[in-house]
């Protein structure tokens, strides 16, 4: 969504100019353009009247009428603003490690690979491999690997390097733990595509120059994969302060750990209470669109997406 | 939108005009789709709670029964078929399609909710939810009521205690399909001096590794009954939220970790959970897969226990079916086959005779076959109206999401 309300602002340069825009354009965009108000448009009009939603007067659990009730906001604020701010936290966190994991493999990859292209192939099957397996799975595996009687538990346990009545299930750790782990693919492929498109040549340049290997690095490695930078952050984080598998106390979470897509499916699923859901899906994506907007021209990279 | 000047040459400016124009078109179009897409929302909302009636009976053209129940909720044998399902089949020559639909009963409800309250069909004839959900949805209006000259064998081997229901006086719309308690189990290894009540769940040996249902109704159920609180009662916001703050101060400090619905079973074979409230039929299937590991008591103080029914959804035009199909699981013979293999409380009178027949050990099994003790420590949690269900619902998810 974020990603669509950026590109109008590089729609207004003409996009196609060899070309004419004929009818024929326009009925090849027919089918995304009906996508998009049906699967994107409505449920978000829909989702918007919710949030304004009173409860029926009289009425019965879960039963709301359409009215201006602009308090659902504030009301949602007050009572989970905890919740708002862990999961933009939780979701900077994972984002942050998951490009210090990322970069140094997708370089390797895109880079220091260059010249095994068998190998180079192969990292890049094991980077998406995970992906054969359901997420879900996968993560219920990390929820046992972390289980109070598991091996690796018990073994930090003995070594002192966890406390005795410790536990690793159900803390922020293991949720970032989560969060980072099934976003790496999101994070490598971004970078892997931009730093294997990298001119080496600019690196050589560089220490001709004089410059320390750090320096070609900031100077010339970073600008350069820059749009990598950007995209894999990207599909990072918008998943990431929105997801609530990981944080689920049915996976990695806890109860002080729930994140705002679980306070979300609560008041969706649970409680019925319908109008608190959307409100908070509302501010979701408004502060995502804000974070990102913020972000994407900060680093200059609009005419990039 | 665009205020700088056009360039000079005539190619270009005619490229950009052309850009413009398609800009603008698009423009033009997603505001007619969001003003559709509004006024489809408003069609929608003006459609009023009106009185629902049930759909027409086709039960003597179309045999058939969609039938949507929990995961482990009816005999299964090694191939995969189901043997009373089979044989009911072969009996009546009504098809039935089983499937295992229902996860939790707030999902489900949230699933079906909205052809419900239209009065249409929602894939299915019959449907198993637990006491508080079908209290909901006979208060809505949205079953069917029961012909009892369909179901003779109900009429005469529904348990007595059953066959009054405050959600459902004279059982008229939900007929019991099995029932069961929540109570306490524990890791006899580890816990070796086991637990007699709520209370020993608090011991400071225990911390972190106390396990909660995330059915409020069982997990407050059971913290009231240690307070002394008759659950099936007249109780209020002053009981309840005696429960609650000890209930949150308990998660707070770290005493309860896990509170879950059906997948608890996880953390009480991988012994995150040491001692835990559950349900009593899992205990019996955990033991009978993992080797004999925990034990299961209904606390002195009580237990809760509680019932999933039949009903039969307001747009089904199969009820004579059901009830067919219903009558035919009230056979003893029958309840007791199933009884064998979902280890729960059977409604049906004279099955534990019938279980006693196939094998003695299972109809002395007081899980299955409660005693008169048993019943004795066993509460239904009263029906909470629709503000109570409101208030207590929210005060318990708040302590769940740690927003307490």
């Amino acid at each position: 969504m974020a990603l669509a309300a950026l590109s109008t602002s590089t729609a207004q340069a003409p996009a196609d100019t060899s070309r004419k825009s004929s009818p024929v354009a326009l009925f090849l965009l027919l089918p995304g353009i009906l996508y998009l108000v049906l699967f994107f448009l409505t449920p978000l009009v829909s989702l918007l009247l919710t949030s304004f939603k009173a409860p029926t007067e009289f009425g019965d659990f879960g039963q709301f009428s359409y009215a201006f009730r602009w308090e659902n906001y504030a009301d949602v604020i007050a009572t989970y603003w905890p919740h708002i701010i862990r999961s933009f936290g939780y979701a900077l966190a994972a984002t942050f490690f998951a490009l210090i994991i990322s970069y140094p493999l997708a370089y390797f990859i895109g880079v220091k690979a260059r010249r095994w292209p068998l190998l180079q192939s192969l990292a890049l099957v094991m980077v998406i491999a995970p992906f054969f397996i359901s997420f879900l799975l996968r993560t219920l595996a990390w929820k046992q690997i972390f289980s109070d009687e598991s091996f690796l538990v018990t073994s930090l346990k003995a070594m002192s390097l966890l406390a005795p009545d410790a536990h690793v299930t159900g803390t922020a750790f293991s949720v970032i733990f989560g969060l980072t782990y099934n976003f790496i693919p999101f994070m490598t492929l971004p970078l892997y595509t931009t730093l294997e498109r990298l001119d080496v040549r600019y690196l050589e340049a560089g220490s001709d120059l004089y410059a320390s290997p750090f320096h070609v690095f900031r100077k010339v490695t970073i600008p350069l994969s820059m749009p990598g930078i950007v995209a894999g952050t990207l599909l990072t984080f918008i998943p990431a302060a929105g997801d609530y598998i990981n944080a689920s106390r049915e996976f990695l979470g806890g109860t002080g750990t729930q994140m705002i897509g679980n306070v979300i499916e609560a008041n969706f699923l649970v409680l019925q209470n319908f109008p608190a859901g959307a409100a908070l899906s509302i501010i979701l994506m408004s502060v995502i669109l804000v974070f990102v907007s913020i972000y994407v021209k900060k680093s200059g990279t609009e005419e990039l997406l | 939108m665009n205020s700088k000047p056009l360039p000079t040459d005539p190619m270009i400016r005619e490229l950009i005009r052309h850009a413009q124009k398609a800009q603008l078109n698009r423009r033009t179009l997603l505001t007619g789709a969001a003003a559709g897409a509004t006024g489809l929302a408003l069609a929608a909302c003006s459609t009023g709670p009106g009185e629902l009636s049930a759909a027409p009976d086709e039960s003597d053209t179309n045999k058939k029964v969609r039938w949507d129940n929990w995961a482990l909720y009816v005999d299964v044998d090694d191939a995969g078929n189901y043997p009373t399902i089979d044989a009911f089949e072969a009996q009546t020559g009504i098809k039935v399609e089983y499937t295992e639909a229902v996860d939790d009963n707030n999902t489900y409800y949230g699933k079906v909710k909205d052809q419900l309250s239209l009065g249409r069909d929602i894939g299915a004839d019959a449907v198993c939810l637990t006491d508080w959900m079908v209290a909901r949805l006979i208060r809505f209006g949205y079953t069917q009521k029961l012909d009892y000259a369909n179901m003779p064998n109900v009429a005469n081997n529904l348990l007595p205690s059953l066959q009054d229901v405050d959600f459902d006086p004279g059982r008229e719309m939900s007929v019991p399909w099995q029932g069961g308690f929540a109570g306490i189990a524990w890791n006899k290894e580890q816990v070796p001096n086991g637990i007699k009540s709520v209370q020993d769940l608090w011991k400071p040996e225990l911390k972190g590794r106390v396990g909660a249902l995330s059915e409020m109704r069982d997990t407050m159920g059971l913290i009231m009954l240690d307070q002394g609180v008759d659950i099936s009662g007249k109780w209020g916001d002053d009981e309840f939220n005696a429960a609650i703050d000890e209930f949150s101060k308990q998660v707070a400090d770290g005493q309860i970790r896990n509170i879950k619905g059906n997948s608890y079973k996880e953390d009480l074979v991988n012994e995150d959970t040491l001692a835990a409230i559950v349900w009593s039929g899992d205990i019996v299937q955990l033991n009978a897969e993992n080797g004999d590991k925990w034990d299961f008591v209904v606390p002195d103080a009580g237990g809760t226990l509680w019932n999933d029914n039949f009903m039969v959804p307001i747009g089904s035009p199969a009820k004579s079916n059901v009830e067919e199909m219903i009558n035919y699981y009230y056979d003893p013979a029958v309840a007791a086959e199933v009884a064998a293999y979902v280890n729960y409380i059977t409604p049906v009178a004279g099955a534990k005779e019938a279980a006693a027949a196939i094998d003695p050990e299972l109809a002395n099994n007081k899980l299955i076959f409660p005693d008169d003790d048993t019943l004795s420590k066993a509460f239904v949690f009263r029906g909470l109206d629709n503000s109570e269900e409101q208030k207590y619902n929210a005060a318990f998810q708040s302590v769940l999401l740690g927003a307490a």
